[in-house]
């Protein structure tokens, strides 16, 4: 959290009331989402209702213990987060408190309380590089200088946004640290390598664009079927069990994102760690360079408190919306927003407020649509573009797709991944439901297919749809019957789905090769499939038996083929192998 | 700060308010004595600065309006000492064995702090439970936490037996001297009955589990609130012996269902707007503020894994409590009414049950190189193989080929051989394994689509025949 500016803490007032997370306090001389510190421990708090005297606080540490009477102050500023370099290697509670800071200062592995620190390091020195030089006129958000942070990102010091702007009179060089003036302006304005910005509010951009160029996640079934744009919106609803956190992880990973902020919110403690300690030893495909080079954590686990909780994925947008101020493209992964949704619900229940529909308040539309409209492709006021792009995990309780936060998330974003339990069961992963998923950015990314991958990209697959969409079909029919009742030429298009499904739709996340497929191997496969699907089609009408083609040896290689390095050979001599067992049939 | 106070305005249900004119901390230790002298205890729920909300932990019954309230200063605290194994204590923390007073080298308030992401360790050391359906297909690890998901009338408590008893990690059983020393149960009851009680008791003691386990016990009889902070004393003596006494500790919670009612209670009694079924919005928060204490801490020997027992109200996870304990712990045991009635025992139902901490926990140098593949081509058989009975049920067998024959009888195999053992019996995961390659063996080479190639060449079990005997 911001607290860099000793702010000029200002008027006392008294707690009244305590009850959980919330607390009320009177005599408090505090605006709408003041950042404020609460009893004798200073436990950190957000103003969230003022009515006459009565100021209610919804405090982000463990009250336990804290009494009527403690005093509150107010800090003047809402609930900001510090922005520069040393944001890329983080990993942050929901307030923007480094976690290894945090330990080292409580001195312990567990969290206490009323410890603040800052989000980024006061003291470290970096390397300013100027790009601009005395005489120069800057305006709002424009690039001043640039700090190589790490291997694979350069960060670009820029004019904070709420800046007039002006002229140059000086400019430094070399290295400094974060609280240091790097560029004088003619005004009086200093601009340092870290500014502030209130966690709620969206940073400034010019316009918003149309994306056309998609997030490569190497996944075969979502840059297949359900591509998500850059700058594009998506949701993975799901029941428990069924995947989220591994497809959000798999994203994280492998996406060609330049940047990507990772949040937490409510989720597994274990599961933090995992990505702590697999971060570090990965590497970015596009680039080499270790993985968390590139990324920014946010870890709230579920049993951290839960106003924390509400404000973590506004935490972690805005970092995104500062990368995104560079010209990088950002991915930011939200794990899960229904926890995001239950710890609103908390606090407006504990505010007695009137609930909507299963106890959620009645604004949580409104906060799930403004928080997923800070995505998109923009083009930023300094002349750049940049992305944001949001996958936000849903878990929806018993799997019920019906519920609000589902719902309510389904209206905004225009990718929909669908998590199926029964698809889980059977252990298909990832256990996306091809026939309920969907993806509106199917045909404006296409031609970006079509040019960089192979210019039939669409129609293979239409293809595919088609073979999936008739087996779901045939399967009801099998259900009652038996397969071996159908004629032959549905008995092979089961077949050929059963390899779409095995072959291409499955991918083993936890397989060194499988876990990244990159588009040209995603089309690779399917035209494999292809391949045995035309062949099988032409024996076929040469009489050839089904049962006769669906035995030839070569077909079970195809479900070799994601687990090969060396996949173009591959695929080439499985296709002609192939193509020479069937026709030796006929 | 002993003030004490004869101000009670209100009692309902498990709540009783009183006014006040000195500040009362939040989450307060509050005595209340009654007219007859008897004293009870409670928890500040809510305290403003001239009311506080008290939760009476042993029941309000026989409290008045001329009770008198004492406010003690503190939260609720465990007394914690190395000495607690082998005790039996109440739901709320006061030894019921007849045996000495307990002598605290320390004392810990229960709500427990989070553990910090950054300091935690992730867990990746295999615990062998010697239940194949477990050990095979859905392995624990040490600092998990893998509840058990069950319904009225089922063995449940017989598998957590099981499990507390057959316990190992299996590199410790080269030295067997030192290994059971640093191994701890933690036993905490809440609402259960008299007989599940001594169940449990019977078999702690004829085992001489007991001297290395702590007991809470909180029975169906017991208050209802009391079960509130029965999980919070054991997890916090849990985390006492695992991150400063060195143990590998287990913890058994059951059963959950009747800590969730007892959540809902108390929110029904303080008129909070109740979420899904009446239970209070803040039951997520809640649960997830017991079970994330399970884990391992950078740089300490012990851990904390939880195996939670809950009973699905009419076998329904989409139910609240199995909804929300699903979506925190790392997986869940599912225990099935079918294979319990066919006589299966233990009844674990593999499809549903998942623990999400496996793959990293096996594997070679862990537990053996074929695991995975083994375990997934397994899931996929059985689960090809259960759908497959829907249809006979409606074409019959004859009508199937012969491929889905074999699926079929796979499918029952893996239930009668692989699932079923017996309470009793102790299977290594190598017997497990082989035992799964046995059945696998069943199907053609070429429907082993998961397994590496050079595996199938190892280890499938040619010529397998008609019959295929485990051994047991």
């Amino acid at each position: 959290m911001s607290q860099a500016t000793e702010s000029d803490v200002r008027e006392d007032g008294q707690i009244e009331s305590v009850s959980g997370p919330v607390v009320t306090a009177t005599d408090l001389d505090a605006k709408m989402n003041d950042v404020v510190y609460v009893g004798h421990e200073g436990l950190m708090g957000e103003v969230i209702e003022i009515e006459g005297n009565i100021t209610t606080i919804q405090v982000y540490e463990e009250t336990s213990a804290v009494s009527p009477g403690e005093p509150v102050e107010s800090t003047g500023a809402p609930l900001s987060v510090d922005l520069g370099p040393g944001m890329l290697d983080a990993i942050y509670d929901g307030v923007q408190r480094p976690l290894d800071v945090l330990e080292e200062k409580m001195g312990s592995a567990f969290l206490d309380r009323g410890v603040d620190a800052p989000g980024i390091d006061l003291e470290k020195t970096w390397e300013f590089n100027p790009e601009v030089s005395e005489g120069d006129e800057v305006g709002p958000n424009d690039v001043v200088g640039i700090v190589p942070e790490t291997p694979s990102i350069d960060h670009k010091v820029m004019v904070p946004p709420d800046y007039e702007g002006g002229d140059v009179v000086d400019v430094k060089s070399g290295n400094y640290t974060v609280e240091d003036t790097i560029v004088e302006l003619d005004n009086g304005e200093e601009i340092k390598m870290r500014q502030e910005w209130p966690v709620r509010s969206q940073r400034p951009a010019d316009e918003k664009q149309t994306p056309d160029t998609p997030l490569v996640s190497g996944q075969r079934i979502l840059d297949g079927l359900f591509p998500l744009a850059k700058g594009g919106t998506a949701a993975i609803p799901g029941p428990f069990g069924s995947g989220k956190t591994v497809t959000q992880h798999q994203l994280a990973k492998w996406a060609d994102a330049d940047i990507v902020v990772y949040v937490g919110c409510g989720e597994r403690g274990n599961e933090m760690t995992e990505v702590i300690e697999d971060f570090p030893e990965l590497e970015d495909p596009t680039t080499g360079n270790a993985l968390m080079d590139r990324t920014c954590l946010i870890a709230n686990t579920s049993n951290m408190p839960v106003a924390a909780r509400e404000s973590c994925v506004y935490t972690g947008i805005t970092i995104a919306e500062y990368f995104r101020d560079m010209g990088y493209d950002v991915a930011l992964m939200a794990d899960s927003t229904s926890r995001w949704a239950e710890a609103m619900r908390e606090i407006s229940s504990r505010l007695e407020e009137m609930p909507g529909e299963e106890g959620y308040p009645a604004y949580l539309a409104a906060r799930l649509s403004e928080f997923y409209e800070r995505a998109g492709y923009f083009q930023n006021i300094n002349g750049t573009e940049g992305s944001v792009s949001v996958i936000g995990a849903v878990s929806p309780p018993g799997g019920d797709f019906s519920e609000p936060v589902t719902q309510n998330t389904l209206r905004i974003v225009k990718t929909f991944w669908a998590l199926d339990a029964d698809l889980a069961e059977r252990r298909h992963f990832p256990a996306i439901n091809w026939n309920e998923s969907y993806s509106l950015y199917r045909d404006q990314l296409d031609p970006w297919f079509e040019d960089n991958v192979a210019a039939d990209w669409a129609d293979q697959r239409q293809w595919a749809i088609d073979t999936l969409d008739e087996e779901d079909e045939l399967q009801e029919i099998v259900q009652l019957v038996g397969k071996d009742a159908l004629p032959e030429d549905q008995q092979l298009t089961l077949e050929v789905a059963r390899y779409l499904r095995e072959a291409w739709l499955q991918q083993d996340a936890f397989h060194d090769v499988d876990t990244y497929c990159e588009p040209e191997k995603t089309y690779a496969i399917l035209g494999a499939i292809k391949t045995f699907n035309d062949e099988a089609f032409e024996a076929l009408e040469a009489g050839v038996p089904v049962e006769e083609i669906t035995a030839v040896d070569a077909i079970s290689q195809l479900n070799r083929i994601g687990v090969q390095e060396e996949w173009e050979e591959y695929v080439a001599e499985l296709e002609d192998d192939i193509a020479e067992q069937i026709r030796g049939l006929y | 700060m002993q003030k004490e106070y004869q101000t009670i305005t209100e009692i309902s249900g498990p709540l009783v308010y009183a006014e006040v004119d000195e500040p009362v901390g939040y989450d307060e230790i509050v005595e209340i004595e009654t007219p007859d002298g008897d004293t009870r205890r409670g928890q500040v729920l809510e305290s403003t600065s001239d009311f506080v909300a008290i939760q009476v932990f042993e029941g309000t019954e026989g409290i008045d309006r001329n009770s008198s309230v004492r406010f003690l200063g503190e939260t609720l605290q465990m007394k914690l000492t190395e000495d607690l194994l082998g005790r039996v204590l109440s739901g709320s923390g006061e030894p019921i064995d007849g045996g000495p007073e307990i002598e605290p080298d320390e004392e810990r308030p229960i709500v427990g702090e989070a553990i910090n992401p950054y300091s935690r360790e992730y867990p990746e050391e295999f615990i062998q439970t010697g239940v194949s359906a477990i050990d095979g297909m859905n392995t624990l690890v040490r600092g998990q936490k893998l509840p058990i998901f069950s319904g009225s009338g089922l063995p449940h408590n017989d598998l957590a037996l099981q499990i507390a008893r057959q316990a190992t990690v299996p590199e410790e059983e080269e030295g067997e001297d030192d290994e059971g020393s640093e191994f701890a149960v933690i036993f905490g009851a809440m609402g259960i009955t008299q007989e599940e009680a001594n169940e449990f008791m019977d078999d702690f003691e004829r085992t001489g589990a007991l001297e290395r386990s702590v007991v809470f016990m909180n029975l169906a009889d017991d208050p209802a609130v009391e079960r509130t902070v029965t999980p919070r004393l054991a997890l916090t003596t849990a985390e006492y012996l695992a991150f400063e006494k060195d143990y590998h500790v287990l913890v058994i919670l059951t059963d959950m269902t009747n800590y969730c009612e007892a959540l809902r209670e108390i929110g029904a009694a303080r008129e909070e707007v109740p979420g899904r079924r009446g239970y209070p919005g803040y039951m997520y928060t809640d649960l997830a503020q017991l079970y994330e204490r399970a884990g391992r801490i950078e740089g300490k020997e012990g851990s904390v894994t939880q195996i939670p027992i809950l009973t699905m109200p009419g076998d329904d996870d989409t139910h609240p409590i199995p909804d929300l304990t699903g979506y925190i712990t790392e997986g869940q045991i599912y225990v099935d009414r079918d294979l319990n009635s066919q006589g299966i025992e233990p009844p674990i139902y593999v499809l549903p049950s998942l623990s999400r901490l496996m793959d990293d926990g096996i594997g070679e140098g862990l537990t053996r190189k074929d695991h995975a593949d083994v375990s997934d081509q397994m899931y996929a058989a059985y689960a090809e193989g259960e759908d497959l009975r829907d249809l006979v049920n409606i074409v019959g067998r004859e009508a199937l080929s012969e491929r889905d024959n074999k699926y079929l009888d796979f499918a029952d195999d893996f239930e009668t051989e692989f699932v079923q053992q017996g309470f009793r019996t102790n299977r290594s995961i190598d017997e497990t394994l082989d035992l799964g390659w046995e059945l696998l063996s069943q199907l053609p080479k070429e429907e082993l689509n998961r397994i590496d190639e050079e595996l199938i060449e190892e280890k499938y079990v040619e010529d397998e025949g008609e019959t295929v005997e485990a051994e047991e």
